[in-house]
């Protein structure tokens, strides 16, 4: 059966070049969604087969190079959980959509509201007061159909967190308040998920990436108990700048994680201000 | 050559401490051996706003001592998103 597929995703497979003039073979969206109706299975599983054999889905053709085709199908293959999906999640989940990470679970238990408008992708003025989890899913649909997309319109709490990451392989913190992060983290440092971490004020923000045995939030904000609920942002706010330059960080860090490839920022906090240009790596241990 | 010869330093205040920055943050003049928390009292920053201070891209406490030529950043807890 597979076999079958694969000879048949070579049979309608075109050849095309890079714009480098590098050769490969490419499948379209439609002849995707065709043999995936033909062979009775997803597209992600056309997708990921066609890879396999070299072929490269041509949604996924500017990736090439920097990723290789074993690359791109690692991607379909993980699971990554965006929990919050205001302005971090929304930035960061239009990116691993568009990258082509295969299963993303969108957790956010808010609805849009106007102040919103200024940086959170998926919140329009046709969508105030609707689910958040429900507007990303429908953008993730419109970009990438072959994403499978778990949608829950919920809040992570001590009560439902493990359910909600399970499987998950990676987990983008994009939440708004310092307590669920700490709460997160727990959650994703006893199920052995590796967590990045990212948090905005004005236009400046830190990004770091958190592995089980890592001491983590607490090198950044100190203990949980002697926290304020919200930080600096309360009086700066957030801006649309600061919010997608420290989202598209957190998906570079989550998809070197997914490939085990690169420098992860483990025990290091790289920090963003955006009125001096600064971008700096700093040792926290 | 004078005991207490100046140094300098260079320091940076991120997101809602940066209205601290002095006029000459870049070349700042400090007394060699005085603390990071000496530092603050000199510049009045509110301490219980300081989350995070770094001395040469490496964490520091508020008794870590400053011989000049340091670069030292002093961020609040940021946690929007």
């Amino acid at each position: 059966m597979k076999e079958d597929m694969i000879k048949e995703i070579k049979t309608v497979a075109v050849p095309k070049k890079m714009p480098d003039g590098t050769s490969y073979h490419s499948i379209s969206v439609e002849q995707t969604t065709t043999l995936a109706n033909r062979f009775n299975v997803r597209d992600l599983t056309v997708e990921i087969s066609a890879l396999e054999a070299d072929i490269v889905p041509e949604r996924y053709s500017r990736n090439m190079k920097t990723y290789s085709t074993q690359d791109q199908a690692t991607l379909l293959k993980s699971m990554v959980s965006v929990v919050g999906l205001g302005g971090l999640g929304g930035a960061a989940t239009e990116i691993l959509a568009r990258s082509g990470v295969g299963t993303l679970n969108l957790i956010d238990g808010d609805t849009f509201e106007e102040s919103n408008l200024n940086r959170q992708f998926f919140c329009t003025q046709d969508l105030l007061l609707k689910s958040k989890a429900g507007a990303a899913k429908r953008r993730v649909n419109e970009i990438n159909s072959s994403i499978v997309v778990q949608q829950h319109n919920e809040f992570l709490q001590e009560n439902n967190v493990v359910r909600i990451l399970e499987n998950s392989d990676a987990v983008i913190d994009c939440l708004d308040n310092l307590n669920s992060r700490f709460l997160l983290e727990g959650a994703t440092k006893k199920a052995g998920i590796p967590l990045v971490s990212a948090a905005v004020a004005g236009v400046s923000g830190h990004v770091t990436s958190i592995f089980h045995q890592d001491q983590g939030l607490r090198l950044i904000y100190g203990e949980p108990e002697r926290l304020p609920q919200k930080g600096a942002e309360t009086s700066l706010g957030c801006l649309p700048q600061a919010v997608t330059i420290m989202a598209a960080l957190e998906t570079s860090e989550v998809i070197k994680i997914l490939l085990k490839k690169g420098n992860v920022l483990r025990n290091r906090l790289l920090i963003v201000d955006l009125t001096d240009h600064t971008m700096e790596v700093l040792d926290l241990l | 050559m004078k005991k207490h010869a100046k140094a300098h330093i260079h320091i940076k205040f991120f997101a809602t401490l940066s209205k601290l920055t002095p006029g000459s943050a870049e070349h700042f003049p400090i007394d060699p051996g005085i603390t990071v928390l000496d530092l603050f009292k000199q510049l009045e920053v509110p301490v219980d706003e300081v989350k995070l201070i770094f001395v040469n891209n490496k964490k520091g406490e508020l008794t870590t001592e400053l011989q000049g030529g340091e670069r030292i950043g002093v961020f609040p807890p940021v946690g929007g998103g």
